[in-house]
């Protein structure tokens, strides 16, 4: 029942004139963002950080999660028309996608789509608002090993589980570590690898870190593989309204997303992708109509489209309650809390019910908007893909630039903003993740100080992490998912050695 | 025999980055070993870089080992003329700043660079587009969002 009243009180802090019109510029920025190839909502937030500080915190955070779930709609679109994935949250949609779109369906997919997110998002929201006030009664209990322990499971399933390469991952991770111990120490004032550079003691910024590895790394990726050119916009043929026989095909698709999606989001392994495949295969193995697959079968686009959407209210589960981010928007979304002074986790539900609510209330709001702007204006969005390649790309590294330039104009700045996507460039060339680096650099320093303040409440005596059974179980499911992707590959060499 | 050869090859970038990784270990490490705060009790500020430069090391040791096996995928060939351009484009727009040639004219440069990183050939209509831009940008930034923008000749005309 609190919950209820907790949820009531935040829609009236939601529908406030002008939270609205911040929920909507989200999920119109989202949207676009979600569409335009490249372009995804970890780098449009890296980018509103620095323009947004000055403005209401209750406001901008509204915004930012409209940009995250409006992304997660604009994907499908090129996921469909283009067989271009926007982000990899709708790789899976591609797949399916874009043989309805050629077949002349691209109409029912995008609506299987977008009333597949809208479904999900919703269910999922009332998960979120529901599970987040249970989580926080028990991490209210958390010591400051539980907190270290959690932070050491995010850190190796976000780089290690699920990429392609744990070493990749972990490399990435590790020079984000290393980031972030630049700075003054904060619980002895000792500078840490500064090397006599003054703009180094207050650390290296999250936000110039995000944006010159998404927005400066992907504008020069995208400028050496031009060569690679783009492929044709299938135009939407026939009606956009699903018959009778696509809803018949598409609501347990949906429910089955969101069920994937919801849950493996909201775990701090996290991400989008691993419920939207499993969505994928799992809609594969139960299909009615398997020949149909590969050919461009409804049910391949109605539950990854709802999993990537359950997924990002999940991953909003520790990161409100927890304050733990498991992907990268929900990274840079925890700075933009940091930058009004806000730290997400129980304190937050008890000292500002209205900011939290609120936020959760706009999430249901966001989903009408998006549901509504997404399927009739269906041809504007395509019209996005029209804008110049070369334009769209120079008009984010002029906004890259201006964030920085506003927060902090010092050169030593800038080259750092571009120093970053030099790198960014680099590791998406050989093929190294770069969220597990962002990660890296915004936990770092705090799992560092909760395992300083768990030493020192313990006397400097380890043994308190592994004497708790909450800080043990999450750092034996570490050390099992650090090192079961490696045993998983020797089994497969193994096997391969025996044929 | 020279099948054997092609697959023996060390891979060039996994030994780069190897060499990165230890470097930023010896670095990491060797910065702890120079702090003169300790704490009196639990962990001082040295301890966690110590831990951290251990796994750079492990990392980096990794690598080698990689290199000498599969190696890291070798990645589709890149356009150098275009990252040259954006690159020329990124250190005009620090040197701009830094030579107090305001806001508007490295929006100016940044645009223009990039789009001809981009396959576009019109660099003074772009040029033109980036000073528009610019100036639009600092406009709003100036009165709407009261952030100051670094100003150059160009800014103080206007104000």
């Amino acid at each position: 029942m609190d919950t209820l009243l907790a949820l009531l009180h935040g829609f009236t802090v939601a529908l406030e004139p002008s939270k609205l019109l911040f929920c909507l510029i989200g999920v119109f920025l989202g949207t676009a963002v979600g569409v335009l190839p490249g372009i995804g909502p970890a780098l449009t937030v890296a980018l509103l950080l620095p323009v947004t500080f000055k403005l209401d915190p209750a406001g901008s955070l509204i915004m930012f999660a409209g940009i995250y779930y409006g992304g997660m709609y604009g994907g499908s679109t090129t996921a469909i028309l283009l067989n271009a994935p926007g982000e990899s949250a709708s790789l899976a949609t591609a797949l399916e996608g874009s043989k309805m779109a050629k077949a002349g369906r691209g109409g029912p997919a995008l609506a299987t789509a977008a009333i597949g997110s809208f479904v999900a998002g919703t269910i999922a929201t009332i998960g979120l608002a529901f599970l987040a006030p249970w989580l926080v009664e028990i991490a209210v209990h958390f010591g400051p090993w539980d907190y270290f322990g959690l932070m050491i499971l995010a850190f190796v399933t976000v780089s290690a589980t699920f990429g392609d390469s744990p070493l990749r991952g972990l490399t990435s991770l590790f020079i984000g570590i290393t980031l972030g111990l630049i700075g003054i120490d904060k619980l002895t004032g000792q500078a840490r690898l500064t090397f006599g550079v003054p703009e180094l003691l207050n650390g290296i910024e999250v936000t110039t870190l995000a944006v010159g590895l998404f927005a400066v790394g992907e504008a020069l990726y995208v400028a050496s593989q031009r060569a690679h050119a783009p492929e044709e916009i299938i135009p939407i043929k026939g009606s956009l309204w699903m018959t009778k026989q696509d809803w018949k095909r598409s609501w347990a698709p949906w429910l089955r997303g969101t069920a994937f999606g919801f849950p493996i989001g909201a775990l701090p392994a996290g991400g989008a992708e691993v419920p939207t495949f499993l969505s994928y295969s799992t809609e594969r193995r139960l299909c009615k109509y398997p020949d149909e697959f590969g050919k461009g079968a409804i049910e391949g686009v109605a539950g990854p489209e709802a999993a990537n959407n359950a997924s990002a209210a999940g991953t909003l589960v520790p990161l409100l309650t927890l304050g733990l981010p498991t992907s990268a928007t929900a990274a840079i979304m925890l700075a933009g809390f940091q930058q009004y002074g806000l730290n997400p986790g129980p304190l937050l539900f008890a000292e500002k019910p209205d900011l939290v609510w609120g936020l959760i209330a706009s999430l249901f709001i966001a989903n009408v908007m998006l549901v509504i702007i997404n399927l009739p204006l269906i041809g504007l969005w395509v019209k996005l893909l029209a804008i110049p390649q070369p334009w769209l790309y120079a008009g984010i590294l002029v906004f890259a630039t201006m964030g920085t330039l506003a927060v902090n104009g010092s050169p030593v700045e800038l080259t750092m903003l571009f120093g970053f996507g030099y790198l960014g460039y680099l590791m998406r060339r050989y093929d190294y993740p770069v969220a597990p680096m962002v990660v890296g650099l915004i936990l770092g320093p705090m799992a560092e100080a909760q395992l300083r303040r768990a030493l020192q409440i313990s006397l400097g005596d380890p043994m308190i992490l592994l004497e708790n059974p909450g800080s043990a179980t999450l750092l034996g499911l570490s050390f099992i998912a650090l090192v079961a992707p490696f045993v998983m590959k020797g089994l497969d060499k193994f096997k391969a050695a025996e044929d | 025999m020279a099948n054997e050869t092609i697959t023996r090859r060390i891979d060039r970038p996994a030994l780069v980055v190897a060499a990165l990784l230890l470097a930023s270990a010896g670095l990491v490490a060797n910065d702890a070993s120079q702090q003169t705060i300790v704490s009196t009790y639990g962990l001082g500020p040295t301890a966690v870089p110590y831990v951290v430069s251990i796994c750079l090391a492990i990392l980096g040791l990794t690598h080698v080992v990689v290199a000498f096996k599969d190696g890291i995928p070798t990645p589709d060939k890149a356009d150098t003329g275009a990252i040259l351009s954006i690159v020329a484009g990124l250190v005009g727009l620090v040197a701009c700043i830094a030579l107090g040639g305001g806001f508007i004219l490295a929006t100016a440069l940044i645009f223009a660079c990039t789009a001809r990183g981009m396959g576009r050939r019109a660099f003074a209509v772009d040029f033109a587009i980036g000073l528009v831009l610019g100036l639009g940008i600092f406009l709003v930034f100036q009165k709407l969002l009261t952030l100051s923008l670094p100003a150059g000749p160009l800014e103080h005309l206007f104000f």
